[in-house]
Parts: C-alpha cells; sequence; structure tokens
C-alpha cells in the first residue's frame, strides 16, 4: 500500500472514457460499482459539456459479487445499442472488475452477435498503465480495430490523397487546451497548402478511419497520447509520423521543417513541385510570433538570469523548458514531469537546458524541491499553483492536471505560433506578478508579512531567535526574506549556534556564499 | 377524515449517476475536527476523492488514500503490516485523536478484514481505529455518513442511570413546575429540562447550536450530538436516552442505538423547511411530554419572510433524479412551497425511518391539493430523461453529470449536491434552501439566443 494525498494521473479507465467520448457516436459501458461514473461529472463540468456525456454504468453490486455479472452487462450493451445506436460500444474494465476478474472477452463475444453496434472490450490492465497510457492504448486499439476489418473486407482505399494532407493523432477531451491546440495545428500545415486528412479522436468518426492511411504523414502533437497509433500506422501502412511538439519558436521551426523534409519526398514524385518553407519560417517567426521579438525586447531582458521551477507531464514540461531557458533567457532550476513511464526521453529532452530534474509522482516531494529552490515563478499543474500560493511564488499553469479554469472560452493555444504568443504572455505575466511587491517592498512599504516557512514538511527544527533579530528580517524586501532567514539557520547550524542576534545574521550573510 | 392517497412507489433499474459513499469524507473530516481518515482502496477511489473534494484537496485536509497496489490485490503482502506501516505515519503527520478507516469496494471484494485488523493496530498504536464500509457495492453518496456514524455509535461513553438518579428527581420536579400556568413573558420560561436527547447527523456547528435553540425555546436541552465537534466529546448512549435523526439518510444511525445501546428513537420528520422544522420540534415536545409553546406563529412568521421566493415557484413544476436520499423531505417543503413534484427519484426508501417523514408528505399533498408524486427508488437516468422531454417541469433537481446537458435542452437544473452541502435545516435555514431552489428560475431573463435548445446531438441522452 502507499500512502496518497494526490495523484497526477488517473486511473487507467479515465483514458479510455477520455478516448472513447471523444470520437462521435461510441458509448462507453463500464463495468463498475455504483458511483464510479463520475468521468461524467468531470467532463461535464470543466468542458462545459453541453451534451450527454456517452458513458453509462453496467452497476457491480452485492448480486454481481455473489454470483457474477450473468446476463447484467450484455443487456446493458443490447439495451445501448436499441436505445441509441452508437457505431461502437466499448466495454471498460475498472479496477472493481480487475479483481473480479470476470471474463469481460465473452459477454462481448456474446454481445456482439445480437448487437447492431460493433462492441469491443477495452485491452488495458487496471494496475500496469495510468490514465494516459491507457488513452494511448484504446486509442490504438479502436484504430486498428477498423482498419483491420476493413481489410477483411477490402474496403481499404490505398492510394494517398492526391494533395499533400496530414492526420493529426491525439487531440482529446478533457484535454489541457486541446480545442485550441486543434485549430492553431490545423492552420499551421493548412496555411502552406497542406490539407487535413482526419483528427482522432476529438471528433472522429469510425466509418472514416479506414481512411487515415490515405494521408501522406501523421502528426502526434502529445507524447502522452497517439504515438501507439502513429507506430502502428508506420509499421503496417508505412505511414512516417511527426512526433514533435511545436510549442515555442524552435520547435514549431523544427516541426515546420520536418512537414516540408516528408512532403518533398513524395512532391516531387507526385507532382514534381518542392516547396520550401524557410520563408514561411521566417515571416512567421518575425511578424506572426511575437515572442522572438519579445526575448529581445527590454521586459524579457529584466527577466533574464530568474529562476524558474517547471513540473507537468512530459510533453508540456519538457517544452517550456526549452522555452524559457533558450528562447527566452531564463534559468531553470529544476524540471519535472510526472510521466515516469517517459522518463528516459524526458531526461534527454531537458538535458543541458536545468540544474536539476525530478520525475516523480508524489506532490510532496515536488513541493519541498520548489521550497528549498524557491524560484521567481513556478510553472506547473493545478497542485503547483496551490503550492506556489503557500509559499508565497507566484504559478502559471502549463499541463494537466486541470481545473475549469483552464478550459477558457478565449482562444489560447500552446501550440504553433498563436501558442508562442499566449506562452510568452503567461511567463511574462508570472514573474510580474512577482515582481510587483518588489518596489513597494525596497521602499519599505505597506508589508508586514512574516516569514514564510520555506518547507513544506513537517519538519520542525528549533533555533531561537532573539526578538530584534527576528524583527531585522521585516526590514529586508519580502522576496529576500526568506532566503535570509533559511541561509541564517543554516550556517546557525553549521557553527552549533543555538540563538541567532543581529550580529550572527550578519555574520552569516558575510560568510553565505552568492 | 378522508384517507389520504398513498403515493406509489416503483423500482427501476439502478443505472442511476451519484456520488461514491466515499465522498462523506469531504464533510465529515472538517465536522469531526481532531479525525483523519483513510481511505483505504485503489487509485479510482482516490481519484474520485480528488475531484470531488475540488479545491478542498489543496487545504491539506485530514485525509489520505491507502492506495492498494497489486500486491495487496493478491495478497503477496501482509495488510496488517502496511496498515500499520501507513497509520504510524499519520499518526506522526497529523496527531488524531481517532483514524477512521473507510472501507472501499476494493476492500469487500478482495475480503480484506479491516474490522479485524482494526483492533490490534488501535493496541499497538494507542489510537481509535473506528472502521466504517462505506463502498459503492451497497450504498450511495450520502450514506456514507451513515455507515461512519452508525461504526462511531459503539464508541460512545455509557449513559449510567445511577448516577443520574439525582438529576431525574430533579427533571420530575421541573416538568411539575412546568405545568403550573407561567406568567413570565412566553421567551422565559422556565429552566431547560434535562432530558436524555441526543440528536444524530452531522450538520455545520452553526446549523447544530441553531437546533440546539429551537429545543431550548421549548425547554428541551439537548444532550449531546452524534458526530461531536471533536471524537473525544462524544456524547453518552444508554437506557432511558432519546435519539433523534436530523437527516433522512441515517438509517443504519438510527438502528444502531436502538438494537446495541438501548435507546429510543424519535421518528419524526425531519427539520428541512418551516413545515418540517414545526413538526420535528412537536414531535420531540410529545416524546417528553411538553406543550409546545409558540410554534405556530414562529412558523407563520418564517412564511411571510420567504414570500418573495414563493412567488418565485408557486405554481412551478419539479423533477427529481435522485442522488442523495434528502429527496423526499426537500420535495415535502417544495409541494408546501406550492410547487408541482412529477416525481421524485431516490437511491434508498427506507419506509420504517422514513415514515413521519412520508406521512407529512401525504398530509401536504392533501392540504395543498397538490398531486403525490411517484417514488421512484433506484430510478434509471436515461428513462428519467426520457420522461422530463415528455413533462418538462420547470426545475430539474440533478447531479453534475446531468446538468449542463439538461440546460443546453432547455430545462433549467438546480445541482442537487449542494442540497447536501448548503445549510438548509431548521427554521432559520429555510430562507437558504429556497435560495439554491429558486436561482436557477430567477436567472431566466430574456433569453439572449432565440433558440429553445443549444444542444447539437440528435439522439438524447
Amino acid at each position: 500500500m502507499k500512502l496518497a494525498y494526490w495523484m497526477y494521473a488517473g486511473p487507467a479507465h479515465i483514458g479510455t472514457l477520455r478516448v472513447a467520448s471523444s470520437f462521435r457516436n461510441v458509448h462507453a459501458i463500464m463495468h463498475a460499482p455504483l458511483g464510479d461514473d463520475y468521468f461524467n461529472v468531470m467532463r461535464s463540468t470543466s468542458e462545459r459539456e453541453r451534451d450527454f456525456t456517452p458513458v453509462t454504468a453496467s452497476v457491480v453490486d452485492r448480486h454481481v459479487l455473489a454470483r457474477g455479472s450473468q446476463e447484467k452487462v450484455i443487456n446493458n450493451i443490447s439495451r445501448k445499442d436499441e436505445e441509441q445506436h452508437p457505431d461502437l460500444i466499448v466495454l471498460t474494465p475498472t479496477c472493481t472488475s480487475s479483481i473480479l476478474q470476470e471474463d469481460l472477452q465473452n459477454f462481448v463475444d456474446r454481445a456482439s452477435l445480437s448487437s447492431e453496434s460493433d462492441v469491443i472490450p477495452a485491452d488495458v490492465n487496471y494496475h500496469r498503465v495510468n490514465e494516459l497510457q491507457a488513452a494511448d492504448r484504446t486509442l490504438e486499439q479502436i484504430t486498428r480495430f477498423y482498419l483491420d476489418r476493413a481489410r477483411k473486407r477490402s474496403t481499404l482505399d490505398r492510394s494517398v490523397t492526391n494533395a499533400p494532407s496530414a492526420n493529426i493523432i491525439g487531440i482529446f477531451t478533457p484535454g489541457f487546451h486541446n480545442q485550441h491546440d486543434c485549430r492553431e495545428l490545423k492552420r499551421l500545415p493548412g496555411e502552406s497548402g497542406i490539407a487535413v486528412n482526419q483528427v482522432i479522436p476529438e471528433g472522429g468518426s469510425l466509418k472514416y478511419l479506414k481512411d487515415l492511411p490515405r494521408a501522406w504523414f501523421n502528426t502526434v502533437p502529445y507524447r502522452e497520447v497517439g504515438l501507439v497509433t502513429a507506430t502502428f500506422l508506420e509499421k503496417e501502412y508505412g505511414m512516417p509520423y511527426i512526433s514533435i511538439t511545436p510549442m515555442g519558436i524552435s520547435n514549431t521551426a523544427d516541426f515546420i521543417t520536418q512537414i516540408g523534409k516528408l512532403v518533398n519526398v513524395w512532391a516531387s514524385a507526385l507532382s514534381g513541385k518542392r516547396i520550401n518553407y524557410k520563408l514561411y519560417v521566417g515571416n512567421q517567426t518575425k511578424f506572426v510570433s511575437q515572442a522572438a521579438w519579445f526575448s529581445k525586447s527590454i521586459d524579457c531582458q529584466n527577466s533574464a538570469g530568474k529562476e524558474a521551477a517547471i513540473f507537468g507531464d512530459a510533453t508540456h514540461a519538457a517544452s517550456i523548458t526549452k522555452i524559457l531557458a533558450k528562447e527566452m533567457g531564463i534559468r531553470v532550476s529544476c524540471s519535472g514531469t510526472y510521466c515516469k513511464h517517459d522518463a528516459e526521453r524526458f531526461n534527454e529532452q531537458v538535458r543541458g537546458l536545468c540544474d536539476e530534474v525530478t520525475v516523480t509522482e508524489d506532490h510532496t516531494e515536488v513541493g519541498d524541491t520548489t521550497a528549498r529552490i524557491e524560484p521567481s515563478a513556478i510553472f506547473g499543474t493545478q497542485m503547483e499553483r496551490h503550492i506556489g500560493k503557500r509559499i508565497d511564488i507566484p504559478c502559471g499553469v502549463i499541463s494537466s492536471p486541470v481545473h475549469i479554469q483552464n478550459f477558457p472560452l478565449g482562444y489560447r493555444p500552446f501550440l504553433g505560433y498563436e501558442g508562442t504568443n499566449q506562452i510568452a504572455d503567461l511567463i511574462y505575466n508570472s514573474f510580474n506578478l512577482g515582481m510587483e511587491d518588489h518596489p513597494l517592498d525596497v521602499f519599505g512599504g505597506h508589508d508586514t508579512k512574516g516569514v514564510s516557512t520555506k518547507s513544506l514538511s513537517t519538519d520542525r527544527r528549533e533555533i531561537n531567535w532573539t526578538p530584534e533579530a527576528e524583527s531585522e528580517p521585516n526590514r529586508i524586501p519580502g522576496f529576500a526574506r526568506g532566503k535570509t532567514r533559511r541561509n541564517t539557520e543554516v550556517f546557525a547550524k553549521q557553527n552549533n549556534i543555538s540563538k541567532i542576534t543581529i550580529d550572527v545574521m550578519y555574520v552569516a550573510k558575510e560568510k553565505s556564499s552568492p | 377524515m378522508k384517507t389520504l392517497e398513498i403515493p406509489t412507489f416503483e423500482c427501476e433499474t439502478g443505472n442511476y449517476h451519484t456520488s461514491c459513499p466515499i465522498s462523506c469524507v469531504a464533510w465529515l473530516y472538517q465536522k469531526i475536527e481532531d479525525s483523519s481518515f483513510l481511505v483505504v482502496g485503489t487509485k479510482t477511489r482516490g481519484y474520485f476523492l480528488q475531484n470531488a473534494l475540488g479545491v478542498m484537496i489543496f487545504a491539506e485536509p485530514r485525509y489520505a488514500m491507502a492506495e492498494s497496489e497489486e500486491g495487496d490485490i493478491s495478497a503477496q503482502l501482509n495488510d496488517q503490516k502496511e496498515l500499520e506501516r501507513i497509520c504510524l505515519r499519520v499518526k506522526n503527520d497529523r496527531n488524531p485523536s481517532v483514524i477512521i478507516w473507510i472501507g472501499t469496494c476494493t476492500t469487500e471484494i478482495i475480503k480484506m478484514d479491516l474490522e479485524g485488523i482494526a483492533p490490534k493496530l488501535e493496541k499497538q498504536l494507542g489510537i481509535p481505529i473506528v472502521v466504517a464500509r462505506a463502498n459503492g457495492l451497497d450504498h450511495a453518496f450520502t450514506q456514507g455518513e451513515d455507515t461512519v456514524l452508525a461504526a462511531m455509535t459503539h464508541r460512545c461513553p455509557e449513559y449510567n442511570r445511577h448516577t443520574t438518579n439525582q438529576q431525574k428527581e430533579d427533571i420530575t420536579r421541573l416538568a411539575v413546575v412546568d405545568v403550573a400556568p407561567n406568567n413570565n413573558s412566553p421567551g422565559e420560561r422556565s429552566k431547560p429540562i434535562k432530558c436524555n436527547l441526543v440528536l444524530f447527523g452531522s450538520l455545520p456547528s452553526s446549523v447544530a447550536s441553531q437546533s440546539n435553540l429551537e429545543s431550548k425555546r421549548q425547554s428541551i436541552s439537548v444532550s449531546g450530538w452524534l458526530p461531536s465537534q471533536k471524537y473525544t466529546e462524544l456524547p453518552a448512549l444508554g437506557e432511558g436516552v432519546y435519539v433523534c435523526g436530523v437527516n433522512p439518510f441515517l438509517s443504519r444511525t438510527a438502528a444502531t442505538p436502538m438494537r446495541r445501546r438501548k435507546c429510543q428513537l424519535v421518528g419524526a420528520p425531519f427539520p428541512i423547511g418551516p413545515d418540517g422544522t414545526r413538526a420535528w420540534i412537536e414531535k420531540i415536545c410529545s416524546v417528553f411530554d411538553v406543550k409546545p409553546d409558540g410554534l405556530e406563529e414562529r412558523e407563520n412568521q418564517i412564511w411571510k419572510n420567504l414570500s418573495d421566493y414563493l412567488e418565485v415557484i408557486t405554481g412551478k413544476s419539479v423533477f427529481f433524479m435522485g442522488d442523495n436520499l434528502l429527496e423526499i423531505s426537500i420535495a415535502r417543503f417544495l409541494i408546501r412551497c406550492g410547487m408541482v413534484v412529477y416525481e421524485i427519484g431516490i437511491p434508498y426508501m427506507d419506509r420504517r425511518y422514513q415514515a413521519a417523514e412520508l406521512l407529512l408528505l401525504q398530509h401536504t399533498c392533501e392540504k395543498m391539493e397538490k398531486p403525490t408524486p411517484r417514488i421512484v427508488e433506484k430510478p434509471d437516468n436515461y428513462s428519467q430523461v426520457q420522461r422530463m422531454h415528455e413533462l418538462q417541469p420547470d426545475l430539474a433537481i440533478t447531479g453534475m453529470a446531468h446538468a449542463n446537458p439538461l440546460e443546453a435542452r432547455n430545462i433549467d437544473t438546480k445541482w442537487s449536491v449542494e442540497f447536501t452541502f448548503a445549510q438548509i435545516h431548521g427554521s432559520v435555514n429555510a430562507r437558504d434552501a429556497l435560495e439554491l431552489v429558486t436561482r436557477p428560475l430567477r436567472r431566466r431573463s430574456d433569453s439572449i439566443l432565440g433558440c429553445r435548445s443549444l444542444s447539437r446531438q440528435t439522439v438524447d441522452v
């Protein structure tokens, strides 16, 4: 057993439900006890979804425990089939069904005989994978199911589209700014004459899945979801894919260059035309995105060398680390992710861009690291925002897990050239918030705040401060207060001083290495 | 007297949305200040709680998950050792007076013997460990609190009649005084009777003290509450103690003191709405042979204060989808306010424990000349939505999973969970309860949209 207060990634079935309910006319039936269908609440509230979430539970109760589900699941599948005629019903296991070890495949086989809809069981192991991995697998499973069928029925069209086109894989509900990213992603290649063949799973229709291989290539904007599908399409249908996340100026430029390379391989053969993206990238970088100019402007100079801590999913944390370190000259003291299964590549991505790397699922570890580093700003999830609140450091939210605030009505992509503008605003505003106090403090403003304790652990060591010394840090500007206090205590400990006087404070200040 | 129209009870498939009963942790850890809750189960439960608690989770709540992993499920790890390790950490981190283990579906299915392990660890750690099995196999939402309070009943100290015999004599004396004609002004009656009345149900402390005051007005003093503000202050139970519930979902908690502690249960309607509050007090008075005083004037006064809200809802119709067991009481209150109730969905209907409330519902329907609603136990949400399309109620009281989609289909909704967290008990809070109910109806401005529906779905649900 593990003592846990908070988790960054949810349980496996959530991932399956996210993918299933992103597709059009797909219904998920959960094999779960009463109350486990809170996914419907999450989706309905955070995404402000207008329509009924296509998820129902086949309820596991005492009777099921005693006699097994018997006909219950099959009846629920048939009922849903008659009521709503979905194209596909995904039978979703939960932790409960995995412990009960009921044969879901058997239910599916029997229900398939009588229902118009296709029925498949989601193939995810509850204990081995988390929400994101499960979503990744379910997407691949559904895609494979329909492509294999088309192949068997020989309804598969193996010719590529005349004009260059791409699939976008991995946009789904309720993803962090996914809807806006999707719009931006359609625009990005679109401006350079590349059509979007299909977007899956969000809004995707199952009957068109067989036309996925007609695209020239696939793009996978997020590392968490879509890679498994893309590698499957590469292996079986020879489709190349781009897994660069177009977040930030240099990543977006790389992304477009990569598209250019892929398209030109075919274009010269098909139409004899070669497309050159250099000009496009240059123009966009200089004029559409303000981020390049912003990083040269005086504003950004002021934040040069400031420290930041970053935490989130692998895609966002790595990209934001790169943007801060390379594009804005901000020092990233710590960069981390909770995607343990992707730790190797994350390390590779942020190597040389930050002082230390944290890969953990434990929010207290993130909290303590942040408290120790005392950055000027944090970029993380909702959890880090609250950690920041407690230790008085501003935070910009850059990744799931999210909250209704992170589903803005306005257009806020993180990807592409408009994304670079949004990110620049987010970063600048976070640092600025932290700096607003300073002039006030420097001029002895109206600030009489005490020092916040700079550790989130319940670790209390007794060091006495004399009253005069106690009040001394209050004359120091707030943002340096905690550091001064901590340095003094560390110095006192090293020299076995148990009472801190004003003298000790100043000696400590002299001795402290910058 | 005309025979009352008996409400029809139906039972559907049980395919309905409600919260997992472990969500009771969210309000109970706040109520019992020196407690620490440990939910034993898988990631699914933890994730639910994290989402259900919303922002509260960031405030360092006194609750934690003991997350079962594969080794626990396949019994490669020893449950007792694992729990001991975790409880030690909880003890060091938080130093609570009690640790409450919440058993979940997971512990039920793998048959983890929490009740067997708890006493052993209690000895070892020197902290009381209370076990409550609040799982979604047997219970819905608010019934979680029921399991916790029923488990706590066993921990209440023993009420001893002999030491309080002296007091008993006082009571009889006081009672005699009470019968004597009272020349004081009505507000200043004789001293409250020391009657052993314990109220059960977790209410915010301000609401609890309001209830205490309500009964004090009738010179009845409440001797304790289950749960108390602190675990160390649990009320004494035993022969000669009367217990009375304030919430309709506390069936087990009602049964336990009767069967195990020889208490007497006062079966009353629940103090929701001015009518319910009055009936509740009257029933308590009748048990202690006290003549209620000034209740009618008080009730009328409250109704007068509600007139602006009553104007909004009189004649409007309401449909309860059902998820928290408060439905019967709230429906009864709304019918008294002049609304028409089409259907009362409810997860579980204990007709014995809610008998007085059901009777009041019938009387209210008769008095207001409104049809008796159908009561649907274990409802089927899909069928309910179909029925709502037919009936087009003015208001649907429903869970968050259906609220936005129904709004998009032009049916005003009120999120039912708010009734469990808002202060709706007692005469004082009748206004707050109506504030909730009328909010969606007051919001109805001239529609900015010329269209009736904002949903894109062709097939419904």
